[in-house]
């Protein structure tokens, strides 16, 4: 039991911190544009392909790093170019302009790359377990994972917190037009924002791409779960994204191991219901309802907490 | 003269053309191409077109050519009614389809309206890889014909083999939570109880079909469950994923499997250094004494870079043209009829038949185990240096389960 939950944390914290690679992007670009970036998972996607292409050419580790400033410098271009025109046009033009370029990233992913899953392998220098716990092996792989995703948590901590750069980000996410009045030049830096929440969804997935499958639906899979942490964290609010990813990790993975049932608590329904559909529900464990969970917190938050755990503004 | 020549250029590829359009047998293939299932369909469908080709170098189905017409349904079975449609809408007479039992519902319900609704215009569905038994019991219809064995079948051989195997003590049940697994895990379960009641089920698991990139936590459970033997129906990339989360964690277990071969299954076993003890109920492997599957095999590795994971494709499609040659028709509905109760040795050798009763086909079944090969086991698997070991195999008699279908034939 105890070797369950070790590694159910491991798991579950590791999945987190993946997730908050993505949201921290995400959050940002979504309290200052006022727009959901239906896009953003697509450039965990880009850096996926990215980086299986350029470590094909170069090795991982020069992917590692070329992979997330290509996709940052692409999602940096779709914001002056894309984003500010279509602007002008309201937060309606902006969404649908999004998710049209979600769609786009992906048709053209598929043609380059195919539909099926690429080879996309852990390089060999991480290739062995890290170490063994109650028998069981955890991946270095894994563990380097989980270390990049909180070097770069501290490392956007030290630049929001120190930096005057940190500080401008910081006062536009709740004053824009402060900023603005103030000299400040917003357009870029919406547009370094929106690079740099690209690039580190590329990031993510450049590190999850071996260890999960690297394919045209991985934006698919993973995007509306994004949509869950930004709005359950707060918006804008990057410890709320923090502990929205954290919380969302952990309870899929603990989920995952659970087995208890309607019926393991209260005991076997009477025959006479035990064929009709109350049977299933009856039936049902933890473990089978556990993707559905992320979603059934975030129907909870909106009806109780509707601006987020750790949010401020109620939009 | 240049008027003449004008009108000839539009006028001659039209011909061409229609001319072309009555020459060819179009075999409509619906099954994912993009997605968690793409890695296998994509193999489906070169499979079929391998065999299209093995066919058009005789001359065809009753002269005509045969032609593979792929149509991907992303494993979705409303995607797949919709590309249904419009395999027909383009002249397609013969659906295949294998992927998913959910889909396999849909499209055999789908063929059934379609064929009331407009006579003279039949619709033939030929499955090769959908086992739900219910396609062939309570929802049987007369225009489906299943090729591979269904589940109960299945379970039933793997089962009778794991009851002579005494260290099997507690077995964990993992499996896909759609009509197929559930179908697998209650099966086992079942046949289990009466044929070894001394066996644990210490879990019985269902995760979502083709969406889990990361089986870790699942691993874990099974580890933390005790158990000694795993039993799975998954497919495709949620077979590979599953074994390639064990190979992570070093779960050291015996895998009682029904598609271990399938894409990416044997990389992940090697890679979890699982020497014979991963097996594989199926109607075939590549390493039998038996010279024309042998030099199939051969040819067809020579053209891509997988083995025959499908010898139930080559009987489906070596069985349509010996039942066009035997009605002397393409007419889907006089294949039908010649398809009915007909017998067929198939290609792994061996008497096989179509059953009137319900359009399951009968075979012989295998059952073979994963590792390092002996002198005769010729043939790997993905570029492994481990291939298939034949374990068992279960003669067509021993394969044959009741049905409850009731079939509504035409008039």
């Amino acid at each position: 039991m105890l070797e369950l939950i070790v590694i159910s944390t491991l798991n579950g914290v590791l999945f987190g911190m993946l997730l908050f690679l993505m949201a921290s992007g995400l959050t940002v670009i979504f309290s200052m544009l006022g727009v959901l970036n239906f896009a953003h998972a697509s450039f965990y996607m880009l850096g996926a392909f990215f980086g299986f292409q350029i470590s094909r050419w170069f090795g991982f580790w020069p992917a590692l790093v070329i992979a997330p400033v290509l996709a940052g410098a692409i999602g940096a271009a779709v914001e002056r170019y894309g984003l500010r025109r279509v602007h002008k046009n309201g937060h309606v033009a902006e969404l649908l302009f999004t998710f049209g370029l979600a769609f786009a990233i992906e048709e053209i992913v598929q043609i380059i790359w195919g539909k099926s899953p690429v080879d996309f392998r852990v390089p060999a220098l991480l290739d062995f377990p890290a170490f063994t716990i109650f028998s069981t092996n955890y991946p270095a792989y894994k563990m380097f994972m989980l270390l990049v995703s909180i070097a770069i948590f501290i490392g956007l901590l030290i630049v929001l917190k120190k930096t005057r750069i940190g500080l401008i980000v910081q006062a536009a996410l709740t004053h824009p037009h402060m900023v603005g009045h103030l000299g400040h030049n917003v357009g870029r830096i919406f547009m370094l924002v929106f690079g740099v929440g690209t690039a580190l969804a590329a990031v993510a997935g450049v590190i999850a791409g071996p260890a999960l499958v690297t394919q045209s639906n991985m934006a698919g899979l993973l995007g509306p779960i994004l949509f869950v942490v930004v709005v359950v964290g707060g918006l804008g609010s990057l410890p709320g994204a923090f502990a929205a990813s954290l919380l969302i990790g952990l309870v899929q993975t603990f989920a995952v191991s659970m087995n208890g049932s309607l019926a393991g608590a209260f005991g076997p329904l009477s025959p006479a219901y035990a064929s009709s559909w109350l049977g299933d529900i009856w039936g049902v464990t933890i473990a089978q309802i556990a993707p559905i969970m992320p979603y059934v917190l975030l129907v909870l938050i909106l009806i109780f907490r509707p601006m987020g755990l750790l949010g401020t503004r109620e939009t | 003269m240049r008027k003449f020549m004008m009108a000839a250029a539009f006028a001659l590829p039209l011909l061409g053309s229609t001319a072309m359009a009555q020459e060819t047998l179009k075999i409509g293939y619906i099954d994912p191409l993009s997605g968690g299932g793409a890695s296998i369909g994509e193999v489906g469908l070169k499979t079929f077109q391998f065999l299209a080709d093995e066919l058009n170098a005789k001359g065809g189905i009753q002269g005509k050519k045969v032609e593979i017409v792929p149509f991907d349904n992303k494993t979705n079975p409303q995607e797949s009614l919709i590309q249904a449609q419009k395999a027909i809408d383009a002249g397609v007479r013969y659906l295949t389809q294998g992927n998913g039992s959910s889909v396999a519902g849909a499209l055999s319900d789908f063929v059934t309206k379609y064929n009331e609704r407009n006579p003279g215009k039949e619709v033939l569905y030929f499955n090769y890889a959908a086992v739900d038994p219910v396609l062939t019991n309570a929802k049987c219809s007369f225009w489906h014909f299943r090729w591979d064995a269904n589940s109960d079948i299945k379970m039933e051989a793997l089962t009778n083999y794991m009851k002579t195997v005494p260290a099997i003590k507690s077995v964990y049940l993992i499996n896909q939570d759609y009509s197929f697994g559930e179908a697998v895990r209650s099966q086992a379960k079942a046949m289990l109880g009466a044929k070894r009641p001394d066996i644990k089920i210490v879990g019985d698991e269902l995760h979502p079909l083709l969406k889990i990139t990361d089986f870790a936590p699942y691993i874990a459970k099974i580890k933390a469950s005790g158990a000694d033997t795993v039993v799975t129906g998954n497919w495709g990339q949620d077979f590979a994923l599953l074994l390639k989360a064990a190979a992570d964690a070093g779960l050291k277990v015996n895998w009682y499997t029904y598609y271990a071969g399938g894409t990416g299954g044997p990389t992940a076993v090697k890679q979890a250094n699982l020497n014979h003890q991963v097996f594989q109920v199926g109607e075939g492997i590549p390493n039998l004494e038996h010279k024309p599957s042998q030099d199939f095999e051969k040819a067809i590795r020579a053209k891509y870079d997988f083995s025959l994971f499908y010898p139930r494709a080559v009987n489906e499609m070596r069985m349509l043209a010996a039942a066009a040659n035997k009605a002397k028709s393409i007419d889907p509905v006089k294949v039908a009829l010649a398809l009915e109760g007909m017998e067929f040795e198939v290609f792994d050798g061996g008497k096989g038949y179509m059953r009137k009763d319900d359009h399951q086909f009968f075979q012989p079944i295998y059952i073979s185990s994963l590792g390092e090969r002996s002198e005769k086991e010729p043939f790997d698997e993905e570029k492994t240096g481990w291939g298939w070991k034949l374990v068992a195999k279960i003669d067509t008699p021993q394969t044959v389960l009741p049905t409850t279908c009731k079939m509504e034939r035409p008039n």
